[in-house]
């Protein structure tokens, strides 16, 4: 692949989470499946979930904690990867 | 070396139960949503394939312990993509799952194991997706996703498209795939009073494929991105069945 289409798809990457919040200011970015729910109560009024979680993050803030830690533990691995791999071309 | 190994398991389990989680707003199905004949019906669906893919991983892993390392990449991609929700052009949010690449890698069964493993720990520890719906969740995005990205890689290196080209391709759709079984799963188990199951599903996919298309995208190109990466840095015959 060269350079140039790899700085390409990563501007593209970039634009893909940067359209939709300037063509759409005003919405609201919330999950998919929340609204998935809406659905299920507008068609099935009188289902009722029959399970609940055993255990629910304590706020947003923790949540966004995991999130964001779960992304470092996947990137590092990754790159732990990426790094190995160059050492050893580079002393075969 | 046992040592070695117990240390990385119990920093793996002390990992996993802090990281393998996800908001309770993205994609799958809702701990509890789907009723119970449903709920039962998927897990038989997946159950074959999860016994595959551990069969598969213990043949990797067995005869050809270089490939650890690779596995444990295609691992880590699903944990940095599931944890990324982005925004999207129906102004609502959803990740992608990142089960495409490693479906190259490996053939699609591995991911089968990989993605319970993550849809199991999402559902004990982080009210994301749930147990009773892990089923028909894993059968989305473990089974069939995986399944539709290596059969499409397949198919597109057959007809020689350019291999980065049927890596973004391949992994694009099957991650847009994922979220169309799901609106079906939902369809089949809350049909539509007037409409049907066809009407439902439709609705469902309204909501998650629609949301789904850019982000989709957005997967195909980081897959393409890596698998280009993985490709300059492996020796000849590393990658699985030299299908490349």
């Amino acid at each position: 692949m060269k350079k140039s289409t790899k700085i390409f798809i990563l501007l593209l990457l970039v634009a893909l989470v940067v359209v939709p919040l300037k063509l759409l200011p005003d919405a609201e970015f919330s999950g998919a499946d929340g609204e998935a729910e809406g659905v299920i109560q507008q068609i099935a009024p009188s289902y009722e979930p029959w399970f609940e979680p055993l255990i629910e993050p304590a706020s947003g803030e923790i949540e966004s904690f995991l999130f964001a830690l779960q992304a470092a533990i996947g990137a590092s691995v990754i790159a732990y990867y990426l790094g190995y791999r160059k050492a050893s071309k580079k002393n075969a | 070396m046992i040592k070695k190994k117990k240390q990385i398991f119990v920093l793996l389990m002390f990992a996993s139960v802090l990281l393998y989680q996800d908001g309770v707003k993205a994609m799958h199905i809702m701990e509890g949503f789907l009723p119970v004949k449903w709920a039962l019906f998927w897990l038989v669906a997946t159950l074959p394939f999860f016994i595959l893919g551990l069969r598969r991983l213990n043949a990797i892993f067995k005869d050809e312990p270089e490939k650890k390392l690779l596995v444990a990449l295609a691992g880590a991609f699903v944990f940095l993509l599931s944890a990324l929700k982005l925004p999207s052009v129906t102004g609502s949010c959803s990740h992608p799952t990142g089960t495409g690449l490693g479906a190259i890698l490996f053939g699609p069964s591995v991911m089968s194991v990989l993605g319970v493993i993550v849809l199991l720990f999402q559902a004990l520890l982080l009210a994301h997706g749930g147990l009773t719906t892990i089923g028909a969740n894993a059968f989305s995005m473990a089974v069939a996703g995986p399944f539709i990205t290596y059969g499409l890689f397949l198919l597109l290196r057959k007809f020689k498209v350019n291999l980065y080209l049927s890596v973004f391709i391949a992994t694009a759709t099957g991650n847009l795939a994922t979220y169309v079984i799901t609106s079906l799963q939902l369809g089949f188990a809350f049909p539509d009073p007037l409409s049907g199951i066809i009407g439902s599903s439709l609705k469902f996919m309204a909501i998650f494929a629609l949301t789904q298309i850019p982000i989709a995208m957005g997967e195909g190109l980081l897959s393409a991105l890596i698998f280009n990466k993985i490709k300059d840095n492996e020796k000849e015959g590393i990658l699985y069945e030299e299908i490349y």
